[in-house]
């Protein structure tokens, strides 16, 4: 499935990026951004709730094919100038997490099998 | 195989990339209403086109086809103005739209000449498949002669310059508390190792190591630190320094979940306690001293597979 398809699903709006043509290789939800770094794989699709600046760090350095800020947070203008400039895809859900991932897991996405056992702090 | 699927994004993404405005013909000769269609005939035979768009005071307000020519011939109303006889109900595109939707529309209308114009409604060109077709290949060409020449030169250096032992050193200095400028380092790092030839999985290790080495330094560090990664054909090595306040415990600090991060820090995502720890994960070996009230030195090794086949780091 490809961005341009999630985004028509699930009704998103695009706020940076043009890589519409991209194949989604899996999706991750945290907002925990080392969490984000240690699990998501490339073209993988990130549902979150943070929209600051790091995020668009985090998906350049992960290669995901986009970011989904859910419940309708709006990054501001420098993260979303960031994001162009990076090219990395940006999407916006009034939905919360939870829900979204439940969309994008009905539309034949799927996160992967857990790896390491990691103990809560 | 890989090459195949790759050359079809390539293309594929050029076409969401493109704007109409990269590939239209800009010069479009264009007809007023008030010509006649003995006037348009002379006009299509000298200018070699087969229709034209009718335009009246910098507007558009039609569009004449040589079909329309003919009918006129036909009906011996070759006296008749543009005006009468055109297409009023123009299908057209806006410069600024990607070419993909000019793609689309062309299959879905089957017409093949939209005039485009600008958000204020001016006529600015004119859009036929044989203009999209050129500009693809144009910019494909672009694209790939430039990454070529970029790629081979960057990783030929080592293979340029010859001494006993060549490295290649980039540095940076990372402010405490800015986190603005979060993950420029370490983005620059990465896409430093791919420009030199190394495998994408490489470079991601590489990448995240360094994001987390400075956001680090961002978070916790007094007054900012250093960035350093040595790039030898073999190896990565990674020194990260600050100048305090050190860690009290390093054993604690390296289990999963231990964070120091003060709440509001936590609140944008970071202090999972897992920075440290992924960073011994992305490597080949890590090595952390740190002396509270003197500072943190931080090392991490990656090796660099042989070119052809190597077993670390996945395929290129």
């Amino acid at each position: 499935m490809t961005v341009e398809e999630v985004v028509a699903l699930l009704g998103l709006r695009v706020l940076a990026g043009r890589d519409l043509w991209r194949m989604v290789t899996g999706g991750y939800v945290s907002d925990m951004l080392s969490c984000v770094m240690a699990k998501a794989k490339e073209g993988n699709i990130w549902v979150t709730l943070q929209a600051h600046q790091n995020v668009i760090a985090v998906g350049s350095l992960l290669n995901l094919a986009a970011i989904i800020i859910s419940e309708g947070v709006e990054p501001d203008h420098d993260t979303i100038a960031r994001a162009q400039d990076q090219g990395v895809m940006v999407l916006s859900s009034l939905n919360s997490s939870f829900t979204v991932a439940g969309q994008l897991y009905e539309a034949g996405i799927r996160g992967a099998q857990p790896d390491v056992a990691v103990s809560a702090g | 195989m890989t090459e195949h699927v790759a050359e079809v994004t390539k293309v594929q993404e050029l076409v969401y990339e493109l704007r109409i405005e990269d590939v239209m013909k800009r010069d479009v000769i264009t007809v007023p209403p008030h010509a006649s269609m003995r006037e348009l005939k002379e006009l299509l035979r000298l200018r070699r086109i087969s229709g034209a768009p009718v335009v009246e005071e910098g507007r558009l307000v039609g569009i004449i086809s040589l079909e329309d020519l003919i009918k006129a011939l036909e009906q011996g109303e070759m006296d008749a103005l543009v005006g009468s006889k055109m297409t009023t109900r123009v299908e057209t595109l806006y410069a600024d739209e990607p070419v993909v939707q000019a793609v689309n529309r062309m299959s879905r209308s089957g017409f093949g000449r939209f005039p485009v114009l600008d958000r204020s409604g001016k006529l600015v060109g004119i859009l036929t498949r044989g203009e999209i077709i050129r500009g693809l290949l144009r910019r494909l060409e672009v694209t790939l002669r430039e990454d070529e020449i970029r790629r081979y030169r960057a990783s030929h250096i080592f293979e340029d310059i010859v001494s006993d032992r060549t490295s290649l050193i980039l540095r940076y200095w990372v402010k405490a508390k800015d986190f603005t400028g979060g993950g420029a380092a370490s983005s620059r790092i990465k896409r430093a190792i791919e420009a030199l030839g190394g495998n994408p999985a490489l470079a991601r290790r590489v990448g995240v190591a360094a994001y987390e080495a400075e956001m680090n330094l961002i978070i916790h560090s007094d007054n900012g630190g250093e960035l350093m990664v040595e790039i030898v054909p073999d190896q990565i090595y990674m020194l990260v320094t600050d100048a305090g306040p050190g860690i009290a415990d390093v054993e604690q600090a390296m289990s999963p979940g231990f964070s120091t991060a003060p709440d509001w820090i936590r609140e944008m995502g970071f202090g999972a306690g897992m920075g440290l720890l992924n960073i011994k994960n992305c490597a080949d070996e890590m090595k952390l001293r740190s002396v509270v009230g003197a500072g943190t030195w931080l090392e991490a090794w990656f090796r660099i597979p042989p070119r052809n086949g190597g077993a670390v780091g996945g395929a290129k």
